[in-house]
């Protein structure tokens, strides 16, 4: 299956490009997302920190993914002061 | 209710004066700032980044529990993005409420949810370089195709 997904912060900064294609194999869930993500694409996910959302709502590592999903990829955040 | 992503200069005394009811005696207020030195640099100025529909959403729902959790007239959460200097202030938050418990726990509640859950991120710039921050600590250098530090210092994660 393949998903799209948007990039933020320093990952966008990292990979130069705000959406990234993934192709995953049928039943993957986030983890396996985010395994693919550090090996094709190099990108240094910081162990266990990196988030997920989906419509707006975080999502945990065990998530099963879809075709066609659209997903965001978070660095850990740092907002407030 | 007022949640929001803005890009102007906070405005804690009109935020206040939004917040305030006649049957409420107490208004806690919290702003977050600016400061220099961070991380032992001379900070320059900060950009904050969000993810702004999600981070609207986010607010939403805190300040919504703030409002189911405690006995309060009102509340304001907002965040400033975009590039900030020293002691300009990037987050505030106000409630109003008839006593002043229930005003400082709510602010102070809001101010640790928002920190865990808004998607805001900031990029700081001092003397000599820059880093994104993760938390409380900068970031470990981004690696990939466009990666690496391009001529710039970043810092490594610190420990803790």
């Amino acid at each position: 299956m393949k998903v799209r997904v948007q990039l933020f912060a320093s990952y966008r900064e990292a990979l130069g490009k705000e959406w990234i294609e993934q192709e995953l194999p049928a039943g993957a869930r986030v983890q396996d997302l985010l395994e693919s993500i550090e090996t094709r694409h190099g990108l240094a996910l910081s162990p266990g920190r990196a988030l997920v959302a989906r419509n707006l709502e975080y999502v945990g590592p065990q998530t099963a993914l879809k075709e066609g999903d659209e997903l965001v990829l978070l660095p850990p955040l740092s907002g407030g002061t | 209710m007022i949640a929001r992503i803005v890009q102007e200069p906070v405005n804690l005394e009109e935020l206040v004066r939004q917040v305030q009811r006649p049957e409420c005696g107490a208004v806690g207020t919290f702003l977050g700032v600016v400061r220099e030195p961070n991380l032992g640099h001379r900070t320059l100025y900060i950009d904050y980044h969000a993810y702004p529909e999600m981070a609207q959403k986010v607010m939403v729902e805190i300040a919504g529990e703030v409002a189911a959790r405690w006995d309060i007239g009102e509340v304001a959460i907002v965040h400033r993005i975009g590039r900030l200097a020293v002691g300009e202030a990037s987050v505030a938050i106000v409630v109003s409420a008839p006593h002043r418990a229930a005003a400082l726990e709510a602010t102070g509640y809001a101010i640790e949810e928002l920190k865990k859950r808004v998607p805001v991120w900031k990029k700081e710039t001092f003397e000599g370089g820059e880093a994104w921050i993760e938390g409380d600590s900068a970031a470990a250098p981004p690696r990939g195709p466009a990666g690496g530090a391009r001529g710039k210092i970043r810092k490594g994660r610190s420990a803790g």
